[in-house]
Parts: structure tokens; C-alpha cells; sequence
């Protein structure tokens, strides 16, 4: 791998190496700019994923070179409610290692449809909410999907539905398996006039790019891929990014500052080199494309102060770190008769799509989601706390606990989250993390028609099972979100300096050359999983930006 | 090399792959342990001498813990699995934090027994046992115990418990790592 003094004034640091951070570094590499992408977590198996655990009780208690997730221990943050309460320790996590989240990730990798670009236009906004129009329409970032699904590998099956976004090309890849919950939703989807289909998902169904199919492990969501059929940034980007021999990627290169000369442009980053004795260097350069996801991109920002950027860096707005959207759920369970063996394969499985759409009169609420089919817990966790309607220990545990294995699914449901200025990421003033570095700290309370939409889908959920034969149903508990996986939207792009971060090509309003290309992008957050929309910002982001770069618009 | 030194070269198998040895390590080591397992730990029969973390008269109690969380019925239970030998190594591997609960747990548990005329918890009744687990079912100590033999039940082999995979065959799980279609009974 090509190697780069820190002195030396490269073109390109990419922060981050997950979804949008691989993708800005391979593009920019294989356009000829010399680049250096820092990853604040290790280097997992890359280059060598056959090695990668699937033992789950060394995937609960990884020793620290094994960690592909952030440790909440080390990485500490906060949360509250509202900012009225003291918030308190916060279990808030993301993919941390190279490659990013995307090496432990379901995979999902389900495109926003056409309308969800312009929902303030089509719908109009909603008392208490940021709901707005993206800068840009799906017709233009559409080829950006196909380009993501080509160069990554994407499985999936494309369907004339109202459901899904229309495609110009289909997916490169058929898709996966229909498990037995997949079947058994299409089951009552025959009986209540739904529409399901298979996942599309990052892992790959036949060999493609060198790498072998999906070998249906099961052991999937939260572990690395060791056949390398999950198509995550460190096996479908980064190598390739290597292979120009213009990148290098650091590893245990934790970001703390984004540093500005007195003209208010970026000059490089300060980094804690966790693998050498938390010596701090900095890297010089050109441009700064910052890719370390919905939480940490705004974390890293407002570290950024400086007397020219008081409020933190390209915050002249207030809006970085606001409009923070996570991941809500809402479902339920199922018992059947036999067994459905739900272990085996990708633990996503089958999508129900008929209440993606806006449906304001007929339902009740803004908004929408998409339903999953799936029912795999790993052989610990289902011990632990996987059965239902019997106590934790004991003979009746026992027999409860042999009785359900294998025999039941669940509807794990992705529900769109409004914007709320007031849900956000920010600098706890008290607690730091195990570098010295001030906490994240998350606050977070869904709109009341996040609520309305969560038990739509929890008691939607329940008629779908009922109607697919189960012999037992259990209801999810609704709660409101704290945090987690799928965190976007604070950074919001938009043509405003005054109400958005970055504009429509991800430069930074207030510094111009800063680019901010991640989660944090996003104006609303969409029905779907964000991963394949924040791949396809970044192809068109990287683009834009090496032409600009080409042609002096940006200064290299 | 006689058992019992395969007993002790087994312990620190088990001990160095918790304690910050790297996956790639424990999967090149996996064989050698396997067959550690298969000689010394098929031989365990309850009343295992050399534990790393308890006592002789607190491994027992604990195994008796265990087998009433998980108790052997017509089918194994965690003592088939020997899950205290699980327990036992997480309590200075994984689980060291909690060392001082577990302690401390068991000098109240023994109280407890003393208090009502017993010996030790393990020559209790069944019925007996039960009630003074049930009695202290929410405290922290139970907690840990009650996630240690049900972990012992269900992590792979190699970490103590789940002895010949009789966690995973109550549940119905092959750790093959490699399917193909159909999966389960339901599949298109």
C-alpha cells in the first residue's frame, strides 16, 4: 500500500471508511488524487476475511483487536430525552473498524423512492417538524443507484410496483432465497392482497467482482463475512482504492479536529493514533471529505472550534447535529407449528412494501416503513432472552424455551422518523471518552405521529401473522428511539446556507474546501434502510468532486 | 503426557483465547483444543478439582445452581452440558467483573442455608432449592449465574460448556456455517 508522510500536503483525507468513506476513496484515487482515508477503528480481518469469528460468545466479548463495533465502554456517550433532563450513560454504537458499518450490516440495500426527495412538495409539511425537500430529485441521483448496485453487488429482484423506486437497469445479481418467514408472509399476503418480495441486499448470490456467493451461513448481522459475499466497503471499495496505488488507509486513526488556517479553509486533520501510544499527528491537505457517519460527523465538527468557527466548523447554520433521525421499530412475533430453521441464511429476509407509501387519510400519520420478514436469534442470545411467555429460568423456561426454537418469525418493521430540530447530536459538557475527547450525547423524542406509526405497524404485524397461521402471537412493546444503527440528517444538505450544512454537491456552506458526504446528508430520512442512498450520494459526491478538483473549482 | 496435564494445558487454552488472543489465533488453535476437550473434559463427572476462579464447596453450590436454571429433564440439561466449567472460566476471563458479586452472592446464598438448618445448597431438596433461588431470583448475584449457565448451555463448545453440542441439539441448531436451500419447513 502506498504510504504518505503526514508533512506531506496530500489531495484528499477522507474521514472514514464505511459506506460513503470507501466510495469517495476509491473514486478519487482511481481519478488519479492522492488520498488518505483515517478509520478510527482497526483493521478487522481486512485482507485476510477468512478469518473472520462467527463464535458468538467471541463476538459478545471481543478482545479490543477484534472489535468491528464501537464500544460504548471507550466510545462513551450520553442520552436524554429533551434538554431538560441530565442525559445519562447512552448505548449508542456503530460500525468501527475498516470498512465501517458496512462489515457487520444486514446489507439491506433498498433505494428511496422518487417522492421521498420532495415529501414538503408533494405531502406538505407537519407542525413540529424539519420536513423539507432535498436539493436534489431521485431522477438525479437514479444513474448514482445503478452505479452503487453495479460496482458493489447488489441482490435483489426489480418489480413494477409503485413500492419500489423505478430502476433503468436491474440488479446485477438474482436475489436471495425466500426463507421459510418470507414464505409464510407471501402466505397471508395472499390472503390480504400484499405485496412481498425478496431483500435486496449487499451480498452477493453468484461469484462476482472475485469473490465467492453467499454460503448461507446465518451468522451474518453483526459479524464479518468470511467468504467475502457481503458486499461492505473493505471488500467491493477499498481494495480497489489500494490497487491505484495513490490511497493509503489508516487504521486506530481517530479523528479529533478538522483544522482551519485564518482564511477559514480546511488544512487537514488531527488525529490520536491509537496504535502508537495515542501520539497525536497531523495529516496535511488539500481537501477534507468527511464520511464518519449520522453521529460522528457531527461530533467531529463541533469539536472543531476555532475564533473564525465559534460554533464549530461549517456551523454558521446552528443546524449541524440537529435533525438527528434513527432507526424506529415496532412489530411482532409468531409461533408456528414447524420449523422454519430461520438460522440458516441472511438474517434479513422477505420485505412486506404495501405501507411504504404516505397514506395520511387512510391511516392516520405521516409517514411510513417497510416491514421485514425474519426470525433468527443467535443460540445465546435466543437463551438469554429469545423466549416468550415463560419465566427465565427453570423446567417451564426449558420446555418453553425447546417448544419455540426454531419455530417462530418475526416482523421487524423500518419506520420513517420525522426531522425535529430539537433531536440531535452535541458535545456533552461532563462526560469524556476513554481519549479525552468530549462524549457524544444523543437527545432524542419522536414526533407523536412516529408513535401513531409504530403501533400501525405493531398491530399491522400481528394481522399478518395471525393470517399466515401462527399458533401464538406477541406483540413488540412500542418504544421510542435511543439512538443506534441508521442515524442521518444532521448535516443536512439544501441551497440555504441559513437552514442546511452542506449544498447539493456536499461542499460545506461555510468552507469551501470541506465536503461532508455521509448519513449526515440526508434532509428526510426515508422509509428504507439509508446505506444504499448514502452509497449513491457518495458516487455522485466523488463525481462531482474530482471534476470540480479537475477544473479548479476546487483547489488542488 | 497424562490427563491431568492435558486438564491444565486445556485451562490455558480456554483462558488465553478470552483474554485479548486474536479470532485468527483461536481458529488456527481450534483442533488442538478440540481434542484437549474431547480427552480431559468427557472424563468430568461432576466433581471437577481444579477450578480457576471458585472453590471446591463453590464450584459444587454453583453447579447445583445451574441445575436447577437449567435443569437435566428427558433431555440434557447444564449438567450434561457442563456448564460450570463454562462459569468457571468466564469468571476470570470474559466475566472477571464480576468476581466480586458472585462472592459475595454465594456467602449470602450460604447464609441463607445455614439460616434454615442446611449443610450446603447442593444437599438441599430440589423443592428446597427452589425456593431459595426463586427467593433471590432479581438480585444481581442470581442474574449472573442464571446468564453464565444458560451461556454455557448455548456458546460453542470450546469456551467449557455445551459439551458434544447438547445446548445446540435442545435447540436445534448445526453449526454447520454453510446451507443450502430449503432452509426450513416453509420455504418456497
Amino acid at each position: 500500500m502506498q504510504k504518505y508522510d503526514p508533512s506531506t500536503e496530500v489531495d484528499f483525507v477522507v474521514i472514514g471508511s464505511g459506506a460513503a468513506g470507501g466510495v469517495m476513496a476509491r473514486q478519487l484515487s482511481q481519478a488519479g488524487f492522492s488520498v488518505v482515508v483515517l478509520e478510527q477503528g482497526g483493521w478487522g480481518a481486512f485482507g485476510h476475511e477468512q478469518d473472520y469469528n462467527k463464535d458468538e460468545l467471541s463476538n459478545r466479548y471481543p478482545a479490543d483487536v477484534d472489535k468491528l463495533i464501537s464500544d460504548p465502554n471507550l466510545h462513551r456517550n450520553t442520552f436524554r430525552r429533551n434538554a431538560g433532563e441530565t442525559a445519562t450513560r447512552g448505548g449508542h454504537n456503530y460500525g468501527c473498524v475498516v470498512g465501517g458499518g458496512t462489515v457487520t450490516y444486514g446489507a439491506s440495500s433498498w433505494r428511496h423512492l422518487p417522492w421521498e426527495f420532495n415529501e414538503a412538495s408533494v405531502f406538505g409539511t407537519m407542525a413540529g417538524t424539519g420536513i423539507a425537500d432535498w436539493p436534489i430529485s431521485y431522477a438525479e441521483l437514479e444513474p448514482y443507484y445503478t452505479m452503487a448496485e453495479w460496482e458493489l453487488g447488489i441482490s435483489g429482484e426489480r418489480i413494477d410496483t409503485p413500492f419500489m423506486a423505478p430502476m433503468s437497469k436491474p440488479y446485477p445479481l438474482p436475489p436471495q432465497p425466500i426463507k421459510s418467514s418470507g414464505a409464510l408472509a407471501k402466505l397471508a399476503a395472499g390472503k390480504l392482497g400484499l405485496t412481498v418480495v425478496p431483500n435486496v441486499a449487499a451480498i452477493i448470490t453468484e461469484p462476482y467482482k472475485g469473490r465467492g456467493a453467499c454460503i448461507n451461513c446465518g451468522m451474518c448481522s453483526g459479524y464479518g463475512c468470511q467468504t467475502k459475499s457481503r458486499s461492505s466497503s473493505a471488500v467491493a471499495l477499498l481494495p480497489d482504492a489500494v490497487a491505484t496505488g495513490k490511497c493509503e488507509i489508516r487504521a486506530n486513526a481517530y479523528v479529533r479536529e478538522i483544522s482551519t488556517d485564518r482564511n477559514g479553509k480546511v488544512t487537514g486533520a488531527v488525529y490520536i493514533d491509537k496504535a502508537a501510544n495515542n501520539r497525536e499527528v497531523f495529516q496535511k491537505a488539500k481537501v477534507v471529505v468527511l464520511s464518519a457517519n449520522g453521529t460522528e460527523t457531527p461530533r467531529l465538527l463541533l469539536m472543531s472550534k476555532s475564533a473564525r468557527f465559534p460554533n464549530g466548523l461549517a456551523n454558521s447554520s446552528g443546524v449541524v447535529g440537529k435533525y438527528l433521525m434513527s432507526g424506529n421499530g415496532g412489530g411482532a412475533s409468531a409461533l408456528f407449528d414447524q420449523p422454519l430453521n430461520e438460522y440458516k441464511g441472511c438474517v434479513t429476509g422477505a420485505a412486506v412494501l404495501d405501507f411504504v407509501p404516505n397514506d395520511v387519510k387512510g391511516r392516520g400519520f405521516y409517514g411510513g416503513g417497510r416491514m421485514t420478514a425474519r426470525g433468527f436469534t443467535s443460540p445465546i442470545a435466543y437463551g438469554l432472552s429469545g423466549v416468550h411467555g415463560a419465566p427465565t429460568w427453570g423446567v417451564a423456561y426449558k420446555k418453553a424455551l425447546i417448544e419455540q426454537a426454531n419455530r417462530k418469525m418475526v416482523l421487524a418493521n423500518f419506520i420513517s422518523q420525522m426531522p425535529i430540530e430539537t433531536n440531535c447530536v452535541d458535545l456533552d459538557p461532563e462526560v469524556k471518552d476513554a481519549w479525552g475527547l468530549p462524549a457524544m450525547r444523543i437527545t432524542s423524542t419522536s414526533h407523536p405521529n412516529d408513535f401513531k406509526a409504530m403501533e400501525f405497524f405493531r398491530d399491522k404485524s400481528v394481522e399478518i401473522l395471525k393470517a399466515a397461521g401462527a399458533k401464538e402471537v406477541w406483540a413488540d412493546n412500542i418504544s421510542d428511539s435511543r439512538g443506534g444503527a441508521h442515524s442521518r440528517g444532521t448535516c443536512r444538505m439544501g441551497n440555504d446556507p441559513k437552514t442546511s450544512v452542506v449544498n447539493k454537491f456536499h461542499r460545506a456552506h461555510d468552507v469551501p474546501n470541506l465536503f461532508v458526504v455521509d448519513g449526515s446528508s440526508f434532509v428526510t430520512g426515508g422509509r428504507n434502510h439509508p446505506t444504499m442512498t448514502i452509497s449513491a450520494l457518495a458516487f455522485r459526491a466523488a463525481e462531482h468532486l474530482a471534476a470540480a478538483a479537475k477544473t479548479g473549482n476546487v483547489k488542488i | 503426557m497424562g490427563p491431568k496435564v492435558i486438564e491444565d494445558s486445556r485451562r490455558q487454552f480456554l483462558i488465553q483465547s478470552m483474554t485479548g488472543v486474536s479470532a485468527a489465533w483461536l481458529a488456527a488453535s481450534w483442533p488442538e483444543i478440540a481434542a484437549a476437550a474431547e480427552t480431559s473434559w468427557g472424563q468430568y463427572t461432576g466433581a471437577w478439582t481444579r477450578f480457576a476462579f471458585f472453590t471446591q464447596a463453590q464450584g459444587a453450590t454453583v453447579d447445583a445452581m445451574a441445575a436447577q436454571i437449567f435443569p437435566t429433564t428427558d433431555t440434557p440439561g447444564a449438567k450434561e452440558a457442563q456448564a460450570i466449567i463454562f462459569i468457571d472460566t468466564a469468571l476470570v476471563t470474559f466475566a472477571k467483573d464480576q468476581q466480586a458479586v458472585v462472592t459475595a452472592g454465594l456467602d449470602d446464598l450460604s447464609r441463607r442455608v445455614t439460616a434454615q438448618g442446611g449443610r450446603n445448597f447442593e444437599s438441599l431438596t430440589t423443592a428446597q432449592q427452589i425456593t431459595l433461588l426463586t427467593a433471590i431470583q432479581t438480585t444481581p448475584f442470581f442474574r449472573a449465574i442464571r446468564d453464565l449457565t444458560v451461556m454455557g448451555m448455548f456458546a460453542a463448545p470450546q469456551h467449557g460448556g455445551n459439551f458434544n453440542k447438547v445446548g445446540w441439539k435442545l435447540i436445534g441448531f448445526d453449526d454447520s456455517l454453510n446451507f443450502h436451500t430449503p432452509f426450513g419447513s416453509y420455504d418456497v
